[in-house]
């Protein structure tokens, strides 16, 4: 066993004033340029200016839909169950379709009590949730229009965006024993 | 004129003056605090409150926080001691205002045969009431943690009662260093012995006669002793934030927080007052004596102009550049008001620039070198102050917090020796003398 003794600080340095004083020099330069010259900051004034969020954000939710526009959700109560704050309320519908058997006829979501966990997303069968329409201002002014209905999940959202996505799979240069031909 | 009546009248004035000087930095220092450590982590701090589309720089969002504060419940614990706790916020807040009632703010002025003061009262132990009242102000702390009749309050009013006492000690050793020195507790004659060139053994220096260059180490003690007296960063051990939850405060809520708060930036006032009044010089402008700026107004007028053409062209060239580069952003006032303030600013400048050949023909009133003095004083008093402020808060954004053994170990076993080691010396100097 190897005993690290800490170490002993030179006696300049455990009189502070100096390393002080150099510190408080060079948060000073902060000062005066930022006075000077405030838009060099690497700052986003943020409602007014927006960033384009990374195509892998985990967003907020929507419902994807089949060829024929209705949900591909099929109220298996899956993603109910494996929720942990317990806000996905889904009341299931008979369907038309018997190779379907069930559809939701309501669908609500209490993005109020949603922790983005996105196990919703893991747990279903069908990849007929998904998180990735990039909006993180999730804010209103009253509770209830936080619970987002089906048609919300199913339509609010950029379908351009939604339609251009294609998962970027990632390049990974690898080198070494690792690289393929 | 009566001259007790307007002896009266003069000290009533002037203590509504004093009483309202810390009122009126408290919301120029939080706004400082914020823009301050905004631009030392490289951020815009607060820019968003607007009265008819006017931020003046995230100034107004210091009126949206006092409406915010009042109109918040305001919770009294079922088991607190109601007298106390209510006491405790108005105690604090009370014993950083009234400190700054034996501070001069200029020299005195004699006019015909009256004499106005620009000081309350001019006690001969104007030092030691100074430093008892504001020693008053602990028991404040003490109160609200015990009142409370909560565990952990009671822990943080103890922690920073603890630190606050054995700060004192040296702290008063540094000043007493300062009495052996100037042989006086008065600050009107502290602050007058000031004046002049500082002399060295019969050398005179090119430095100003301030307690400074006389007493450095009693000047670098009772600074470090003044951050832990306000409870600020290197030593905010009451409250550190990201550490506990809050100290003796905790309970508190709606206004009554908010004393606590205001009180907190009144002493930093407060002790910058007293630092500036016992080491640079108070109201004194370096290097001119009051003799010389009332024989000579012409020169101060055009030095002062100069500046306020100089500031507001640089005020000017600043916000315009800011306001050209953000025109995108906004619309409405919100783009105009940089250009609207940067031409408002240089208008002054150039008004200032003007009226320079007009300083120097113009036959002024008797009374007018008397009150430009006095101005020219109280301007250089506060500019000293705001520069201290501004320390207080610069030195928070700079370091980090002590551990609460590093603090115990720095006030007792180095700052306290080094204090008495100073006064002894300094004490043996002056009987040789
Ligand atoms: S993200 Fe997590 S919390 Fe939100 S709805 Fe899905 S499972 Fe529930
Ligand atoms: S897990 Fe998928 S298919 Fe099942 S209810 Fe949830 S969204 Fe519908």
């Amino acid at each position: 066993m190897r005993v690290v003794q800490r170490p002993k600080p030179k006696l300049m340095q455990s009189l502070y004033f100096i390393d002080i004083f150099k510190g408080l020099m060079l948060t000073l330069r902060h000062v005066i340029r930022n006075i000077l010259n405030p838009d060099q900051m690497m700052v986003v004034y943020f409602p007014e200016q927006k960033k384009e969020l990374p195509p892998p954000t985990r967003g907020r939710h929507r419902l994807m839909k089949r060829e024929d526009g209705s949900p591909r959700c099929t109220a298996c109560m899956l993603c109910a169950t494996v929720c942990p704050a317990e806000c996905i309320h889904i009341l299931a519908g008979e369907s038309t379709d018997t190779a379907i058997e069930k559809y939701p006829e309501r669908f609500d979501i209490d993005m109020l009590r949603c922790v983005y966990c996105g196990f919703c997303v893991e747990a279903c069968p069908l990849d007929a949730i998904r998180m990735d329409v990039p909006e993180v201002t999730v804010a209103n002014y009253s509770r209830e229009k936080l619970v987002y209905h089906k048609e919300f999940l199913l339509n609010h959202h950029n379908e351009d965006y939604v339609k251009n996505y294609n998962p970027p799979r990632p390049v990974i240069e690898t080198h070494g024993p690792l690289a393929r031909p | 004129m009566n001259s007790a009546l307007f002896q009266f009248l003069n000290i009533t004035i002037i203590a509504f003056v004093v009483w309202l000087i810390p009122l009126q930095f408290i919301p120029f220092l939080i706004w400082l605090e914020r823009k301050g450590s905004a631009f030392i982590q490289d951020r815009v701090g607060p820019d968003r409150t607007d009265v008819l589309g006017f931020r003046l720089f995230g100034y107004i969002q210091n009126f949206a926080d006092v409406v915010k504060l009042l109109m918040k419940e305001d919770v009294i614990p079922l088991q607190a001691n109601r007298f106390y706790f209510l006491l405790a916020p108005f105690w604090s807040m009370m014993f950083s205002l009234i400190p700054l009632m034996s501070i001069p703010l200029a020299g005195s002025i004699h006019w015909i045969n009256t004499t106005i003061h620009f000081q309350v009262v001019n006690l001969n132990v104007g030092l030691l009431f100074f430093f008892s009242i504001t020693s008053m102000g602990i028991l404040g702390i003490v109160l609200a943690g015990w009142a409370s009749n909560n565990k952990f309050s009671l822990i943080g009013g103890l922690r920073s009662s603890a630190q606050m006492i054995s700060y004192e000690l040296s702290m008063a050793m540094s000043l007493i260093t300062l009495l052996v020195v100037y042989q006086h507790a008065d600050f009107q004659t502290i602050v007058h012995e000031q004046t002049g060139l500082y002399h060295f053994f019969g050398y005179t220096m090119c430095l100003p006669n301030w307690g400074f260059f006389l007493q450095p180490i009693a000047f670098l003690i009772f600074l470090v002793a003044s951050f832990a007296e306000t409870n600020r960063n290197p030593f905010d051990l009451p409250e550190g934030e990201s550490e506990l939850v809050a100290g003796y405060h905790v309970e508190y809520s709606s206004i009554k927080f908010a004393l606590f708060f205001m009180s907190e930036y009144a002493n930093m006032v407060v002790v910058s007052f007293l630092n500036v009044s016992l080491f640079w010089g108070g109201y004194e402008v370096p290097y001119v004596s009051t003799a010389q700026l009332i024989q000579s107004p012409r020169i101060v007028l055009l030095v002062l102009s100069g500046i306020i053409f100089i500031m507001g062209l640089l005020v000017f060239v600043v916000l315009f550049r800011h306001g050209w580069k953000q025109r995108t952003l906004y619309n409405g006032v919100k783009k105009w008001e940089p250009f609207l303030l940067g031409t408002g600013m240089a208008f002054i400048g150039l008004i200032f620039l003007i009226l320079i050949p007009f300083w120097l023909h113009w036959n002024f009133p008797a009374w007018f070198p008397l009150a430009l003095t006095a101005l020219v004083q109280f301007g250089c008093l506060i500019i000293k102050v705001v520069f201290f402020c501004w320390l207080f808060v610069w030195v928070r954004w700079t370091l980090p917090r002590f551990r609460y053994d590093q603090l115990m170990n720095l006030g007792w076993k180095i700052m306290l020796p080094i204090a008495m080691l100073n006064f002894l010396v300094t004490s043996i100097f002056v009987i040789l003398k």
